[in-house]
């Protein structure tokens, strides 16, 4: 176990014993070291199921939703592109801030299992940081693989926004943070390059996989409606017929629409697909089209004030 | 069950020469729940409404579509004749096949065909429309007038004669306007401050017209009836209520090279100044930039001087916040910048000068005590050429497309002067036209040609350029067929006039729509022309498009008369197609808050039952229907779709759109 991980426990142990939380939101050991799960630790006890290394990818913000309607306060662990969501989270009063206190916890990045099972094949045991900042270790049931960091960080990684907590009561940081982001819009701008109709074809292709599972919906921390307009039959678009047209896949982009100018980037949309569609491409090409017409701007950096998209500014772009 | 009655209208041959209105009705009375259908020539006609008022008794209709014009032109007289055959006035649409198709279309058959989705789409939608009743809101009985110039005044004077309290807001540190930096006015040749400062001091005297002078409206929230303002008061650093108008800090003040903004520029003053002689507050105010005072902090001889204590260099700009029933925009204009325009030297000879600087020039008040003298070197000159259009009815794009309507009577003004103070000069006039509508402007125009010799050619000048000490001017005249040249010792160039800049941002405050060329929009071109499209807000003066002083003072009158109109009402029905959030819904995010342009939207915490006994406390938005005027921002904002407007539901727009798409 590493000295963060041991930092991480006994200060949630602390948080619990002295009574300053009820609960803290963490990440779960699963059956498999890859098949972490966001979970909240009420006692000592529970707490024995506590993890945090390389494969907890999974932002916990959004799970402040339910958990803060709990009594008594709740500490979180958020990485730093998590704490962007929070802020989100709070400026629309879906979480109340004085309920939760914030742990910054220290990231350099998070392992994304299918591509260090292709590097290092299958039986992942585990993955751990070598003396160079560049490489990382993959232990498999077989032996041990050495690869370059980048080779196996989640995509949303690959374009970390900043290794700066934007919201913090107190922070874990052990180590200093290292670049694992490249070009954010890279992807977009190949989409742009693109003509409408091969852009369309692009996009067909990509959501033809779609299975309808909503696990993108759920786990992004932007869609925190109390009814979500696809599961209202009142709004004239849920329930459409499950087809082969592309009219059903449009899902994805009524809802690029509906966290546009709130969507912080986390990635979490594309992670947790398991079709392995970029959906957050839809996301960023707002992202970008908000940058470009209204000035820089970044959902989450502040915890208050209006967004680009529900203000208007005389420059504002047409 | 459903009865719907529709009535398609020929107005005239404006529909129905371009759309087969019989067989729209027959098509659309087999649409489903549609129980009677009919044409009728003029449905706006007596005959017409009681066509439709005994077929809603007869038929019991539940709800109707007018086939007719824009619903702005007669969408209020349909609501009211359904109203009074007993059917609520919310259960009436109108489809517009005029204005949206047949004044668009050419082919009959397309036309027609377009006609009857339209009307097909209007009854999806009134099938789906509930009755609605209108609410009440307060009025608040004063109103606030923005521009303290002719406009301004005589509003707030007309409003202030029927007993209502009224504010002018000024930005500069007196009212007057444009109009008191005239010599004379056309076509009578009174003098423009005769006329004018008793009007002025009439503002100032009148129990009910408070002048907010050096001051700017810096937000507006509310809407008719109940207006609340934010009007920034700059710090002038003169203590209005203490300062007597001595001068006594003039004389001493040692900053004296300020530019005379008053003069057009013409001549300096010093750094606490009064505008002018008349100036309304007759108030000192300093000039920070050039205070050297406040630049540097050593000086303060004016502090000391003054008698009655009044010079306060700690100053702040302070905000008040006020209500308002009426709001009357009157910010005036501005000739435009000469930038575009070099052919004319503007920029490089000092007798290139507009025609507002000659106003000056020639104003007893103005800084060569009203003998005409050339700013160069002081002396007469003796050969003056005015050059007609700088700037206006240009479509090259250096200057304005529009005429600026006042040019052409001021510059025979100016000449008329000219000849008749000083007959030994020589005065020429270059002209595209010459327009001279108006009672007694053409006569007026004809003395300066006829009585006064005034010398006008028809051409346009191409170059004016300083050559020994003369300007020439070169253009064309185009009777002759030939180039001339003129040597003149003084040009004057009738610049073009454009809204006063600031206007932008008082429209975006007001809500208030405005044109390309930043003139304020008017509700309808013909039949309200004082109005903006924003009820509550009025237009008055040259902010609304070109005019001269008559216009302006009546345009003003006109709108004090819609004000007055506005404010002896107690209440105003409001417009019951207001918005409204489905709580279980909401989820009190919010962003509709976010894009309400009138602050309808508040939220409170509530209490929702869960089943099985549980509860929970959520935030939800709750919108304050007297505040609402429906724009519908926010039904479109909302993510979760909790937001919706009566009237204009999602469902009900949704409905027509699917009608649209299945033709």
């Amino acid at each position: 176990m590493t000295d963060l991980y041991n930092a991480c426990l006994s200060r949630a142990q602390e948080l619990l014993k002295s009574g300053e939380v009820s609960r803290v939101v963490g990440w779960k050991k699963g059956e498999f070291c890859f098949d972490v799960s966001p979970a909240y630790f009420e006692s000592a006890e529970e707490l024995n199921e506590f993890t945090y290394d390389y494969f907890c990818g999974a932002n916990l913000s959004k799970y402040l939703v339910q958990i803060a309607k709990k009594e008594g306060k709740s500490a979180v662990f958020l990485k730093p592109c998590d704490t962007y969501s929070f802020n989100e989270l709070v400026k629309e009063h879906r979480v109340p801030r004085e309920k939760i206190h914030v742990i910054a916890v220290e990231c350099r990045g998070k392992a994304d299992i299918k591509k260090a099972e292709s590097v290092a094949g299958e039986g992942v045991l585990g993955i751990n940081e070598t003396d160079d900042v560049n490489l990382l270790e993959i232990k498999t049931r077989s032996g041990k693989t050495q690869t370059e960091r980048r080779n196996i960080l989640l995509t949303k990684c690959l374009s970390c926004k900043g290794k700066k907590h934007v919201a913090a009561d107190e922070k874990i940081i052990l180590k200093e943070p290292i670049e694992t982001g490249s070009d954010r819009f890279a992807g977009v701008e190949k989409l742009e390059a693109m003509t409408a109709e091969q852009r369309f074809a692009f996009w067909k292709s990509e959501l033809s996989r779609c299975i309808r599972c909503n696990a993108c919906r759920n786990v992004c921390p932007a869609c925190t409606c109390v009814k979500c307009v696809f599961d209202n039959p009142e709004s004239g678009v849920a329930a459409k017929a499950n087809d082969t047209s592309f009219e059903e896949q449009l899902f994805h982009v009524i809802r690029a629409f509906h966290v546009a100018g709130r969507c912080t980037d986390c990635g979490e949309c594309t992670r947790v697909c398991p079709q392995g569609i970029p959906l957050h491409l839809l996301n960023r090409k707002f992202i970008k089209d908000i940058d470009t017409k209204y000035g820089e701007f970044q959902a989450g950096e502040e915890a208050e004030g209006k967004t680009p998209l529900t203000s208007f500014k005389e420059d504002d772009g047409q | 069950m459903q009865r719907i009655g529709v009535f398609i209208c020929h107005c005239g041959t404006n529909i129905a020469a371009t759309v087969d209105v019989k067989k729209v009705v027959e098509t659309v009375r087999a649409e489903e729940g549609v129980v009677y259908a009919a044409d009728y020539p003029y449905m706006c006609s007596e005959n017409g409404q009681q066509m439709i008022q005994s077929a809603i008794k007869e038929q019991n209709l539940t709800g109707i579509v007018i086939g007719s014009c824009s619903p702005r032109m007669h969408e209020a007289t349909f609501k009211k004749a359904a109203a009074q055959a007993g059917l609520n006035a919310y259960m009436v649409e109108v489809a517009n096949i005029r204005e949206h198709c047949s004044w668009i279309h050419k082919d009959i058959g397309e036309a027609t065909k377009k006609a009857v989705i339209l009307v097909r789409a209007a009854i999806a939608k009134v099938k789906l429309n509930a009755p609605l009743q209108q609410g009440t809101s307060p009025v608040t009985k004063r109103a606030l007038v923005i521009g303290g110039g002719i406009a301004g005044i005589q509003a707030a004077l007309d409003i202030a004669e029927a007993g209502f309290p009224v504010d002018i807001v000024e930005k500069n540190p007196t009212i007057g306007g444009r109009m008191a930096q005239l010599d004379k006015t056309f076509p009578t040749l009174d003098c423009s401050a005769c006329i004018l400062t008793p009007k002025m001091v009439d503002c100032a005297q009148s129990d009910k017209i408070e002048i907010l002078s050096y001051s700017e409206v810096e937000a507006v929230k509310g809407f008719v009836g109940n207006f609340t303002v934010k009007i920034r008061r700059k710090a002038r650093y003169v203590d209005e209520t203490k300062c007597t108008g001595c001068k006594a800090c003039m004389e001493k003040c040692p900053s004296k090279k300020g530019l005379n903004e008053f003069n057009m520029g013409l001549n300096t003053r010093t750094a606490i100044y009064i505008p002018f002689a008349q100036a309304i507050p007759n108030v000192a105010v300093i000039d920070p930039a050039q205070c050297i005072k406040l630049k540097t902090g050593k000086c303060g001889i004016c502090s000391a001087v003054c008698g009655a204590k009044a010079v306060d260099y700690t100053m702040q700009d302070t905000f008040i916040e006020r209500q308002y029933g009426a709001i009357v925009v009157a910010t005036g204009f501005k000739p435009i910048a000469l930038d575009n325009f070099n052919e004319y030297s503007y920029a490089t000879e000092k007798d290139v000068i507009t025609s507002l600087e000659l106003e000056r020039l020639m104003n007893a008040a103005g800084p060569t005590g009203g003998t005409l003298l050339r700013p160069s070197d002081g002396t007469h000159p003796k050969v003056i050429t005015f050059i007609q259009c700088v700037g206006s009815r240009d479509t090259s794009g250096c200057g304005k497309p529009y005429c600026s309507k006042i040019c052409c009577m001021y510059t025979a003004k100016h000449a008329m002067l000219i000849r008749e103070k000083y007959p030994d000069t020589e005065v020429h006039v270059f002209y595209i036209d010459v327009r001279t509508p108006g009672k007694n402007y053409d006569e007026f125009y004809r003395r300066a040609v006829e009585s006064y010799g005034v010398d006008y050619i028809k051409g346009m000048v191409g170059k004016v350029y300083g050559e020994n000490g003369k300007l020439m001017v070169q253009g064309e005249n185009l009777i002759d067929g030939e180039q001339v040249t003129i040597a003149s010792d003084l040009v004057v160039l009738a610049t073009a006039i454009e809204p006063e800049p600031s206007v932008r941002k008082i429209a975006t405050l007001l809500t208030a729509s405005i044109d390309t060329n930043n003139f304020l929009t008017e509700s309808h071109a013909k039949l309200r022309p004082v109005e903006s499209p924003t009820a509550g807000v009025y237009l008055a003066g040259v902010c609304q498009g070109p005019k001269d002083i008559p216009e302006t003072v009546s345009q003003a009158s006109a709108c004090a008369a819609k004000v007055i109109g506005l404010l002896v009402k107690n209440e105003l029905k409001t417009n019951p197609c207001v918005a409204g959030a489905n709580e279980s819904m909401c989820n009190g995010c919010g962003q509709c808050a976010n894009v309400c342009a009138y602050g309808a939207i508040t939220y409170e915490e509530k209490q929702f039952r869960l089943g099985g006994g549980k509860t929970e406390t959520r935030r939800v938005a709750s919108v304050n229907p007297a505040v609402c005027q429906g724009c519908g921002a926010c039904t479109v904002t909302c993510p979760s779709g909790a937001m919706d407007l009566k009237g204009f539901s999602t469902k009900q727009i949704m409905s027509e759109v699917e009608s649209v798409c299945r033709a």
